[in-house]
Order: C-alpha cells, then sequence, then structure tokens
C-alpha cells in the first residue's frame, strides 16, 4: 500500500469506463430475508453523483436510506443481500470486490460519518491511537501515524489537539466525538464520503457547528458526498443535488433549490407542506398531512407506491407503475401527475377556529425560586437554578433548550418525579403542589399529565390499548363499568383512531398510533396542564403533523395548557403563544413566541434561530457560538453564557456578574447585561464574529 | 479509582461480617450437642453439662460469638471436637491442598472457555455454536460426581492412563503431582466451561454488534485485528468479574470431587466436619472459603475498574 | 445473484431492517410453532418426556420390583434376565433406574418452582425500590452467595433432616438468591421507562406497579432462567443423594445408587454406569430445553 500525501487521491481511474461520476448506482434491488420471507428494502433505485459533487438523500423511516449508505460500503447486515442491479465507485464494480480490495475500498475511497459520534469509538483506546489507526490502514509508520492524526484534528477544529488525543471517547462531549469522527473519515482523502444523519443527535448549535465544518473541508478537498437524512432543510443547506426516496424506491430527483421551491411528486410536495417554517404559527392554520401509513416495508408492490396515499392518484396510478421521466435541467420524477402536484389539494383543512384568548389568562401553575442540584460523585450539578415561571389557562408555553438546559428537568419536577430544592415553590391554581407525586391526590394528579418523547417507552408493551387508557381512566376520572367504556371509545375517537384498534397491543401500531394512544391516555382525567415533552421528535416528518394538529385541537376543545418542550425551534414556533429558554438551568428569555423568535432577543436566542437551517427562506447570517456547552457541575461565573456569547460586553461585567431576570417590555423577560434597545440596534445589523476561543475551558 | 476501591473494600468487609454471622447461627442450628457428642450417648447427663460449660457452649450465644470471631480474626481457629486438636492446620493445609486443585482446573478452563465463548460468538446462530452453547450448559450442570465417574471408568479402569486417587505420595514430583490432579480437575472444568464461555460469547456478540466494531470495519481494518484490538479488549471485560465468581461455585464442586479422589482438600474437610458435627471445623472452614470467595471478587471487582478506562478515569467533563 | 457481502459476524442491522423484524407480534402461539420446528427442542422434548413417563408410570413399566432383593442372582452382568444387571442387594438395575426418575424430578421441578416464585418477588422488589432496600438486601444475597451452595444445601439438611419436601425447600432456597439477580437487573431495565413513570403519574401503587405492569415485561428472562435452573436443579439434588442427603433409602435413586456402588466400579461397572448415564441424559434433555427457548425467546 502507498503511503498518502495530503491532496492525493489513492484511486485509480480505470480503463474504458468515463471517470467523471464518484459513485454510480443503477437499478439497484437489496432484499432482507427475515423469518423465512424475503423482504425488499431498496426497489430499482438508480442516480449518480459526480465527481466533488454533493448528493441528499431524503426519506422517512422504511424509505431504504440506511440500507442504501451500508450497502455502498457493501456492509449488509448478515440476512441482506443485494438482489439485482450494480454499484460503481470511480468506475469499480463495487460488489465484486474481493476481500483485500473491499478493505482498500474502505480505507481509502469510501469512507462514511454516522449518528451518535460517542458509540462510533471505541471507549477503551485512546481517541488519538483510533485517529491514528486510519492513516496506519493506509501504510503509514506508527509514528507518522500520530502525527499526521494530530494535524487532522486541527484540521477540525479541535483546539488542543493533543491533549484530546491523549483522552477516552467518554471523556470528549458529542460534539468534539463527531468531530474526531468527521477527522477520521476524511483523514485518506477520500472520494466518496456518506453522511448518515450525522447531526440527528447533537444539539442545534452544535448541529450547525459540524454542518459548517463539513462544508468547508469538502469546499477544501473537494470530497464527493452523499448526505443522507430525513431533515429536508439540512439537505438543502448542505446539498446541490437531492433524491427523494419513498418506501425504497426514487420518487424525485433534481437541483436542491429547485425541487424544494417547486416540487413535483405528490409526496415531495405533501413532505414540505407537513413543515412548519418560513415562521409558520398555528394561528395561520393547520399543517398539512399525507394521510394514510408508511407501507410495511417488503410489502408487495402494484402500480405507483405512494397511490394508496395520493390526492391526485387514478386507476392508473393504481394499476401501472409509473416510470421515470425526465423534466429536463437535471428533473427526473415517478409520477404521471407530475405537472399538477403542486396543486395537491391538503388532505387537511386550512382553517382553525381559535378562540380569543383573554387579555390575562388566569394562572394555573406557578413556578417560584425552582431549583435542583443534583448530587452526585462528589459535585454538585445544578440542574435548575431560581426558576421564576407561570402557566396560563389556554396557552402553549413552549420550552427550549439544548442538552444541560434543564428542560427535562424542569418537566419532571413540575410533575412530581422528581423532588426539587426545598425553598421551590409549585403552586396549582394558587394552592401548594406536593412535591412528591405520590403524596398528591387525585385532583392534582388529573390535572397535571405528561406525553412523553418516545412512544415505545411510554406504553406498556404487554397491555392492550384498551387496557392502557382504560387504566388511566379509572384512576383519573374515578369511572368504572359502562361510564368507563364509554369514555375510553369517547377519548380513542378523540386521538382520530379507530375502536378495533382497542384490542391491539403497542408492538402492533405503528410510532403515530402508538403517539396518539399515549395523548389519549393523558387526557383521560380531563387534565388541565399537559406537559408535552419532545411529542413529536421521534416520529416521521408527515406523522409528526399529524400529531402537532391533534394536540392543537385538544386543546382549543379542552381549553388545556400546554408545557411544550423541544428542540425543534420549528415546531415549537408553530405552537407557542409563549416560549422560555433555558440554559444551563438558567432563565434565559421567556416572551411572546413571535417577538423571542424574530427579535429583539437574548444572543443566545438568537444564535439559537440562526442555527436553524431553513428552506428556501432569506438566509440569515449564522451566528456562531464557539466552544462547547460548559458542564453544569461547573458552570462559568458571571453570566453563564458568557464563554460563548458573540456580544460578550467589553466592559468585563458579563464574566464576573450573573444579570438577574428583567421584564424588558411587557410580558417580556431577558436575563442580559445588555440593554433591549441596543440589542435591536446590534441585532439589525452585521452577525458578529465568534469570541476569542481562549475564553473557553475545553 | 481510590475511593472506589475503598467503597469496594468496604462494602466486602461488611459481607464478610454477615457471613461470619450466618456461618455462626448455622453452626447453631444444627442439632447435636458437643458434649454429649464427644461423650457418646451413654453418658451421666451431669457429665455432659460439665463438658459443655468445658467447652463453653452453654454461654450466651452472643458472647459465643464474640469470642470466636475475635480469636478467629488472631489466627486462633479453635480446637476440633472431632480430633480435639488445633483446627487451623487441617484448615491451612486443606485450602492449601484445594487451591491446588483449583488452579490446575483454572489454568485448563479459563484459556478454554475464552476461546470457546468468542468463537461461539464469532458463529453465532450456527452450527458450532449452538454445539459450544449446548456443550457448556451441559457440562455446567452435569453432576461432577457423574463425569468424575465416568473419567475415572474410562482412563483409570479400562485404560489405566492415569491414577484415581488426586493424593500424590509425600514429596512426589511436581510432575508426578499434576499427574494426580489431572483427572480430578476435569469435572470441575466441564462444570466452569459453561460459565466462562456463555459470558464470553454474551460480551463478544456485544462488542461485535456495536457501532465502534462498525468504524473499525468500515476503517479498512483486517478483520483480525477488528478482533483482537477493538472488539475482544471490551468483550472481555465482564468475563473478568465471572471467573472470580466462579472460584465459589468451584468450592461448592470440590466437596464431591474431593470425596470421589481422596483428597484431603478444603470441600471435604467442611463436609466432614458437618456430619460429624464438629462446629469448630465446620465454622471455621465455611467462613475461610467465604472468606477466599470474597477476596477473588474484590480482586475481579479492581482489577475490572482498572481495566476499563470509564472506571479509571472517572467521567467525561 | 450476486453474493453475500463479506462478513459472517453479526453486525448491527439497519433501520428497515430493524423495522422488518420487529414487524409482527411475537404471540405464544408463534413461540409454540417455532419451538416444535426446532430440532434441539424436540430432541430434548422426546428424553424429558420418557423420564416423565417414567415417573409416573414407573411402577408400572418396570419389569421387576425395584425393592425386591434376589438374593440368588446377586451382582448379575447386564442379561436378558435383567437388561441393566442387578446390584450388590441382588435388585433389578433397570428397574431401579426407571422409577428412580420419580422423586428426582418432583424435588427438581419444585423446588425450581418455589425459587422461581421467591426469587421473582425478591428481584421485583430489590429492582423495584433500588436505594436502601437494594442495598441491605443485596448485601444480603451476595453474602449468601459467597457460600457454596453444597455446603449450605448439605447444613441445612442435616438440621431438617433429609426428605423430599426438606430437598425442595432447601434448593428452592438457595436458588431464590440467584434468580433474583437475573430478575433483579431485568427490572432495572424496565425500571427507567416512561410508562413506569406514567403509572406513578396516575397515582398507581408500588406493588400495583412492580406485579401488573413490570412483572409482565420480565417474564421472558424469568422464563429463560427457570428452564436452565432445572437442569442445576437436578445437578443439586443427584449430587445431594450422592453425599447421603437425598431421600432416604431404600427408595431408588439415582445419586445414592451411584454412592452405593462405585467402590465396586472395577467389577461391577453396570451398578454405577446407568444410572449415572440416566443423570447425564437427563440433564442434557434439560438443557436442549433450556437452549431452545432462550434462543426462541431472544428474536
Amino acid at each position: 500500500m502507498t503511503a498518502l500525501t495530503p491532496g492525493q487521491r489513492s484511486d485509480a481511474s480505470p480503463e474504458g469506463t468515463g471517470p467523471s461520476d464518484a459513485l454510480v448506482v443503477d437499478h439497484l434491488d437489496v432484499t432482507y430475508r427475515v423469518r423465512g420471507h424475503d423482504r425488499r428494502a431498496i426497489a430499482d433505485v438508480s442516480f449518480r453523483i459526480a465527481r466533488g459533487e454533493s448528493y441528499g438523500l431524503v426519506g422517512e423511516s422504511g424509505s431504504g436510506k440506511s440500507t442504501l449508505a451500508v450497502a455502498v460500503e457493501r456492509y449488509l447486515p448478515r440476512n441482506g443481500r443485494v438482489s439485482a442491479g450494480s454499484i460503481s465507485v470511480n468506475g469499480r464494480d463495487v460488489l465484486g470486490l474481493d476481500g483485500d480490495a473491499l478493505r482498500d475500498l474502505r480505507s481509502k475511497t469510501v469512507s462514511m460519518v454516522y449518528q451518535e459520534p460517542g458509540r462510533a469509538l471505541n471507549p477503551s483506546i485512546r481517541v488519538g491511537r483510533q485517529v491514528a489507526e486510519v492513516f496506519e490502514v493506509a501504510g503509514l509508520r506508527r509514528s507518522e501515524a500520530l502525527e499526521r492524526a494530530e494535524a487532522m484534528l486541527t484540521k477540525v477544529q479541535i483546539s488542543d489537539p493533543g491533549s484530546v488525543m491523549r483522552r477516552y471517547p467518554h471523556q470528549i462531549s458529542g460534539g468534539m466525538a463527531q468531530r474526531v469522527v468527521v477527522a477520521m473519515a476524511l483523514a485518506t482523502d477520500p472520494s466518496l464520503l456518506i453522511l448518515d444523519e450525522p447531526t440527528t443527535a447533537l444539539d442545534a448549535t452544535v448541529e450547525a457547528e459540524i454542518l459548517d465544518l463539513v462544508a468547508a473541508l469538502r469546499t477544501e478537498l473537494g470530497s464527493t458526498v452523499l448526505f443522507i437524512s430525513h431533515n429536508l432543510a439540512v439537505i438543502a443547506k448542505m446539498c446541490d443535488r437531492v433524491g427523494v426516496l419513498y418506501a425504497g424506491e426514487l420518487v424525485e430527483e433534481g437541483p436542491a433549490g429547485d425541487v424544494f421551491d417547486h416540487p413535483r411528486h405528490p409526496y415531495t410536495v405533501g413532505l414540505l407542506r407537513c413543515i412548519p417554517h418560513g415562521g409558520l404559527r398555528k394561528d395561520h392554520g393547520r399543517l398539512d398531512t399525507i394521510p394514510g401509513f408508511l407501507p410495511s416495508p417488503g410489502a408487495a408492490r402494484v402500480g405507483c407506491i405512494f397511490a394508496p396515499r395520493c390526492a391526485l392518484a387514478d386507476d392508473r396510478c393504481r394499476s401501472e407503475s409509473p416510470p421515470m421521466s425526465n423534466l429536463g435541467d437535471g428533473r427526473l420524477v415517478s409520477c404521471f401527475h407530475h405537472d399538477k402536484a403542486a396543486d395537491l389539494p391538503r388532505s387537511t383543512p386550512v382553517e382553525l377556529a381559535l378562540l380569543e384568548h383573554p387579555q390575562a389568562p388566569d394562572v394555573v401553575v406557578r413556578l417560584g425560586a425552582l431549583s435542583k442540584t443534583f448530587h452526585a460523585h462528589g459535585e454538585d450539578v445544578k440542574a435548575l437554578v431560581d426558576i421564576d415561571l407561570e402557566l396560563r389557562r389556554g396557552e402553549t408555553l413552549g420550552l427550549v433548550g439544548e442538552s444541560g438546559s434543564g428542560k427535562t428537568t424542569l418537566a419532571r419536577v413540575l410533575l412530581g418525579l422528581i423532588a426539587p430544592d426545598s425553598d421551590s415553590v409549585i403552586e396549582l391554581d394558587g394552592g401548594p403542589l406536593a412535591s412528591d407525586v405520590r403524596k398528591r391526590g387525585r385532583e392534582q394528579l388529573k390535572a397535571l399529565q405528561i406525553v412523553f418523547q418516545n412512544p415505545d417507552s411510554a406504553l406498556n408493551r404487554r397491555h392492550s390499548v384498551r387496557r392502557i387508557i382504560g387504566r388511566s381512566v379509572r384512576k383519573l376520572a374515578g369511572l368504572s363499568g359502562e361510564a368507563l367504556r364509554q369514555r375510553v371509545i369517547e377519548l380513542v375517537e378523540a386521538v382520530r383512531m379507530e375502536q378495533r384498534h382497542l384490542l391491539l397491543r403497542p408492538s402492533q401500531l405503528s410510532g403515530g398510533l402508538k403517539q396518539r394512544v399515549a395523548i389519549a391516555r393523558a387526557f383521560g382525567g380531563e387534565p388541565r396542564i399537559v406537559v408535552c415533552d419532545e411529542p413529536t421528535s421521534a416520529l416521521d416528518v408527515s406523522v409528526q403533523a399529524a400529531i402537532l394538529n391533534l394536540l392543537v385541537d385538544l386543546q382549543l376543545a379542552e381549553q388545556v395548557t400546554y408545557l411544550f418542550i423541544s428542540h425543534d425551534l420549528r415546531v415549537v414556533g408553530y405552537l407557542s403563544d409563549r416560549i422560555a429558554v433555558l440554559y444551563l438551568g438558567r432563565l434565559m428569555e421567556v416572551g411572546p413566541a413571535d417577538i423571542v423568535f424574530s427579535g429583539p432577543h437574548h444572543p443566545y436566542t438568537e444564535a439559537l434561530v440562526s442555527s436553524v437551517p431553513s428552506i428556501g427562506e432569506d438566509r440569515r447570517t449564522r451566528i456562531r457560538l464557539s466552544g462547547e456547552i460548559p458542564s453544569a457541575a461547573n458552570p462559568p461565573v458571571g453570566c453563564v453564557f458568557h464563554t460563548r456569547c458573540p456580544r460578550r460586553l467589553e466592559t468585563g461585567v458579563c464574566e464576573t456578574v450573573e444579570p438577574p431576570l428583567v421584564e424588558v417590555a411587557p410580558g417580556h423577560l431577558m436575563r442580559c447585561h445588555i440593554d433591549i434597545d441596543s440589542l435591536r440596534r446590534l441585532q439589525a445589523a452585521e452577525a458578529p464574529l465568534p469570541p476569542a476561543v481562549a475564553a473557553s475551558t475545553d | 479509582m481510590a475511593t472506589y476501591f475503598l467503597k469496594r473494600l468496604g462494602l466486602s468487609l461488611i459481607t464478610l461480617w454477615l457471613l461470619s454471622l450466618v456461618v455462626f447461627y448455622a453452626g447453631q442450628v444444627l442439632p447435636g450437642n458437643p458434649g454429649r457428642f464427644i461423650l457418646g450417648p451413654l453418658a451421666a447427663q451431669s457429665a455432659v453439662l460439665a463438658l459443655d460449660h468445658q467447652l463453653g457452649v452453654d454461654r450466651p450465644l452472643w458472647v459465643q460469638y464474640w469470642s470466636w470471631i475475635s480469636h478467629f480474626v488472631q489466627g486462633n481457629m479453635g480446637i476440633s471436637y472431632e480430633y480435639q486438636t488445633a483446627v487451623r492446620p487441617f484448615i491451612a493445609s486443606a485450602v492449601e491442598q484445594s487451591l491446588k486443585l483449583a488452579a490446575v482446573a483454572f489454568v485448563i478452563v479459563v484459556p478454554l472457555g475464552i476461546v470457546g465463548g468468542v468463537v461461539a460468538a464469532l458463529k453465532v446462530g450456527r452450527p458450532l455454536d449452538r454445539i459450544i452453547s449446548i456443550s457448556g450448559l451441559s457440562g455446567s450442570t452435569l453432576p461432577e460426581f457423574v463425569s468424575g465417574i465416568v473419567l475415572v471408568a474410562i482412563f483409570s479402569v479400562f485404560f489405566h492412563l492415569l491414577p484415581s486417587t488426586a493424593t500424590s505420595p509425600p514429596g512426589a514430583s511436581f510432575v508426578t503431582q499434576l499427574d494426580h490432579l489431572l483427572l480430578p480437575a476435569i469435572p470441575l472444568v466441564l462444570v466452569l466451561f459453561g460459565y466462562i464461555s456463555r459470558m464470553a460469547r454474551a460480551g463478544t456478540i456485544e462488542a461485535l454488534d456495536s457501532d465502534y466494531a462498525r468504524t473499525a470495519t468500515l476503517k479498512g481494518l483486517p478483520r483480525s485485528i477488528v478482533i483482537f484490538r477493538h472488539v475482544l479488549r471490551n468483550s472481555l471485560l465482564p468475563t473478568i468479574t465471572v471467573i472470580a465468581t466462579q472460584l465459589g461455585y468451584l468450592i461448592g464442586g470440590l466437596v464431591v470431587v474431593e470425596t470421589l479422589f481422596n483428597y484431603q482438600g478444603i470441600g471435604r474437610l467442611v463436609y466432614n466436619a458437618v456430619t460429624a458435627k464438629d462446629f469448630p471445623m465446620l465454622e471455621a472452614g465455611v467462613l475461610t472459603i467465604g472468606v477466599v470467595y470474597v477476596l477473588a471478587t474484590l480482586l475481579a471487582d479492581v482489577a475490572y475498574s482498572f481495566l476499563n478506562p470509564r472506571i479509571r478515569l472517572g467521567g467525561a467533563e | 445473484m450476486i453474493p453475500l457481502s463479506e462478513r459472517s459476524d453479526p453486525i448491527i442491522p439497519t433501520a428497515e431492517l430493524r423495522a422488518l423484524e420487529t414487524a409482527g407480534v411475537q404471540s405464544p402461539r408463534t413461540v409454540w410453532q417455532q419451538l416444535l420446528r426446532s430440532p434441539t427442542f424436540l430432541v430434548g422434548a422426546f428424553i424429558l418426556l420418557f423420564w416423565i413417563v417414567c415417573a409416573i408410570f414407573g411402577n408400572s413399566i418396570a419389569p421387576d420390583d425395584p425393592l425386591a432383593q434376589q438374593l440368588l442372582s446377586v451382582n448379575a452382568h447386564p442379561s436378558g434376565a435383567h437388561l441393566f444387571g442387578t446390584d450388590q442387594l441382588g435388585r433389578d438395575v433397570l428397574s431401579r433406574v426407571i422409577v428412580g426418575a420419580h422423586d428426582i424430578l418432583i424435588i427438581a421441578v419444585s423446588a425450581t418452582l418455589l425459587g422461581t416464585v421467591l426469587g421473582t418477588v425478591l428481584g421485583l422488589v430489590m429492582g423495584y425500590f433500588g436505594g436502601a432496600v437494594d442495598a441491605i438486601v443485596g448485601r444480603l444475597v451476595e453474602t449468601l452467595l459467597a457460600l457454596p451452595l453444597i455446603i449450605v444445601s448439605v447444613l441445612f439438611i442435616l438440621a431438617l433432616g433429609p426428605s423430599v419436601p426438606t430437598l425442595v425447600i432447601v434448593i428452592g432456597f438457595v436458588f431464590a438468591p440467584l434468580i433474583a439477580r437475573t430478575v433483579r437487573a431485568a427490572v432495572l431495565g424496565e425500571r427507567e421507562l416512561d410508562y413506569v413513570a406514567a403509572a406513578r403519574l396516575r397515582g398507581d401503587s408500588s406493588l400495583h406497579i412492580m406485579f401488573v405492569e413490570i412483572l409482565p415485561n420480565v417474564l421472558s428472562p424469568i422464563l429463560v432462567e427457570f428452564t436452565v435452573r432445572i437442569g442445576y436443579a437436578i445437578f443439586t439434588v443427584a449430587t445431594l443423594s450422592f453425599l447421603g442427603l437425598g431421600p432416604p433409602p431404600p427408595t431408588p435413586d439415582w445419586g445414592a445408587d451411584i454412592s452405593a456402588n462405585y467402590d465396586v466400579i472395577s467389577l461391577y461397572w453396570w451398578e454405577t454406569l446407568f444410572p449415572a448415564l440416566a443423570i447425564a441424559s437427563l440433564v442434557i434433555a434439560v438443557n436442549l430445553i433450556a437452549d431452545s427457548v432462550e434462543s426462541v425467546l431472544a428474536q
């Protein structure tokens, strides 16, 4: 094996074939053998990626996108196989390679970065050694490999790479781990870099930085990128061209901007309509949804795969499979009615009968001086510090924050699952609420319920739906017998499920249906406040919209207050009346949703909002934060955000004095030393540079 | 890491203390009056009471306990009812013998078990895996006396290959001693193989299925390096703890093997003490076994925490 | 058809494969169907069934009365009259082997059942409550486990007198901590799931949560543990009877018979070999069943 020099690729262009394409996938079929049956996960997919191009593959669960990623590296699970078609990288057929050639391909030509960076690294080997290994495989000696490894870490903007090299993976943060993985992937300057949901597990600000990094490195090295994600906005930001995968088939392809601005396949149209973008808020109307369900993987296909869910489908669609039509300018679509796609009728009516909010609705829950300190390993971790918050009847309070912000802890303290520190005040309807759920009476339990993030974990797998909802009604509403039965039916219909679902167990339901059951359960006792803890994060985009609509409808019908927690700012913006921003356990800002989002707002909120990639909107200049989120065990002195704040004051007050939470405008509170007018002025102007790196402590 | 060790040490001491209580109490549960036992059923009641008093068994229980445990800790294990001499030399020699036998068994079974488990994991679901798993399971539930007898029948009686007793003549060379210990070690090996290979298999499968194994393979590393450098390091960590706890199980198995092969080890000693109602010997023997087990577990814990970087170096920043 | 990809070791499934594998529920009926298709299960079940028949109908099947001493044909070689020969008291070995299945199976199964029930309750309590309860009880369990099982059993059986009920109780109690460990580990995993929190938020009591919510979800590992433990129970009963602590003579008992006739093994090997093989076959049968149950439930 030849040693590498930077900038020199080791792949040779084979004789004959035109080597202009980094990846060619031709009529690919991938089949899995499950329980004695063959199930096709990818059906007749063809696309190519030219050298230096960035191609995005968009799809929801079951679309086949992760299968495609591993197929390119010939890393399918044991019971998977390529049953038809071919895959070529730089003109070489991947599927016919023998053991040595395959290893060569993996080490030098194709690299992959996937989700959960922490788990991608071996916990028992030091980070530096793992990065150096990549160079050793390419033939370098150990000492040289270590040098090159350190250089690579600098290239991915890790400060103090020498120290990071000596650490073990559990000693570095998620964002840093992903940088390490990116370093390993780009170390040998591969012809093709595959990214499979690389930032899904990361916080918003960290995600934005990793994406910026990948984009910068790509420009520098000229690598070809295959970017796989369910997040259309990320794809729009990072990719030149995009392909839309649905149930194992490629339904549309074209330049990214063009496809997202003018989609030509009903599925793409539907998908785009599901996402609350462009600052869409619930006042403006319901989100559109895609009716029906994703076909079960490997189901038999007759006609167009999307026909069962398509409002434009006719008999021809149901009996004939549409061919891939070339619309010119690189646009490909697999649909008989692509010319009418943009006018796809809505499946959900837009109008929403919003009630008039009284000017100052009653306060139902009040949190005062709420703090929670955890004691672990001899350290005090302040998960929540001095939170003052009110929840008002019928409104939705959105709670945003990244990891370590304390938002989950806040929800659990409110519900009584975690005991807060002693001087904390929690009041329900003006009266004290026991801090331990076991001490709460039925009236209080009824009033406060939750919808959890993960429906698989939130429902008892061994109980039927009827039992799950019924138990909640029995314990909270105190009903039994016929009244109980009636109420269960009412609830099931309220969440748009059918009575036949009552007999099923959670494992027989899809993610969306399971979450509906969880919602029905939460509403069993006619609650007044429902905490929604990332209720749609584990769901596909098309399902998410339906659940959000359901939540809004229920709120209107029952006058329920929501505490809506999410890391997805668009969704929070859509649903919330007011928004609270948490950072390291402290409230940074609380105020009406539109103002908190569009400004003038806290510098952290500003950075958060600007880190969310958007489709087709005015590309706002990105506020870049430097450094990592500090550990809650060792928060910075003064304003906890000062170490990363790009608008830190010259006077040094940010580093020494913690600003109080003050009302800067009616109903708008902020914790910042900069006054609101200066902020308004500054935020209308240019984006500032990130602060000097020396201030951060990693 | 030092705090971890001290914590584990503290817990071990508590376990040992509880153990001593249980052992002492169990010794009192056994029916049988020592005085009566020594003097026989025909002796006069007054003589029995006098002997009881002399032996100190008519004192309150907690006084007896305190006297016993404080002596034990200083090395005085009391006087055997049966032999009327100090208990300690019996126990010391018996422990030494048993450890020799255990060592032979361990030297064979640990590498065998680990290799078996790893191979089973590498070929998971295939016939070789099922064979290894089932043999392991069967071996560990097949009573030692059954396998022992079959082995004696084959190797000693029919083929005269190996001696049927484990005790070698005094002054025998190392090789001769080994020769005698080989046959009795095999039933032990069969029992332990199941546990160790099971643990190694489970650990290796988990490691093979991990994201970091995927990363290593996709780096282009040859499979042997992926297995030896990346997978085994993580998969064998839990196996260490199992190996130590097997020591406790082993000692239980020694009773049968030592009886079968006529070997003066601690298992046989304790069993004899039970049937002879020799309380001091019994209590000292069982407590010694317990001490060995707790020490072994502690050592395994420490080794594990040392080898696992997450514990050795503490958490993320 | 393009050949399979390179590796033959386990690999992480893709999201699609995971979806395929979890689609469709494992009903008890499918579990049975899969078991009946597994050769290991069938072989094990067949052997076990044979011994169960012997245990129930032993006295009717056996050619001779297992207790009858035929002093004229002592230590007879296996022959047409006595397929397995006779022992030192002239008793037919085959009959003793057949009838001997009764006690060992009854004791092993009952003891395992007892141990499983106790261990499950203990494991549920320890796993669910955690904290001080877990620490204290856990310490006690660890202590008991430090003592070799055989020694503990020996101690208590001597104290209480050997008999079938005593054996069942002692072995059951000795197994309980081991089973509790497995159950506790499974419960710890379940406890963190959100449906437990949801139950608390409904006001369900701890008792309800442990037995109605969590228990159904840990039945799978309990079942596997149960089948595996039966093997160990047979092991323990056989060993104890070998040591003279089993059901008292003259009841036909495999372990006791082996112990009694071991010293003449070089002359009259059949008196020891056949009971030993009986034990071995039963143990292997139970293990085959345990292994197939485990692999079916693991899917």
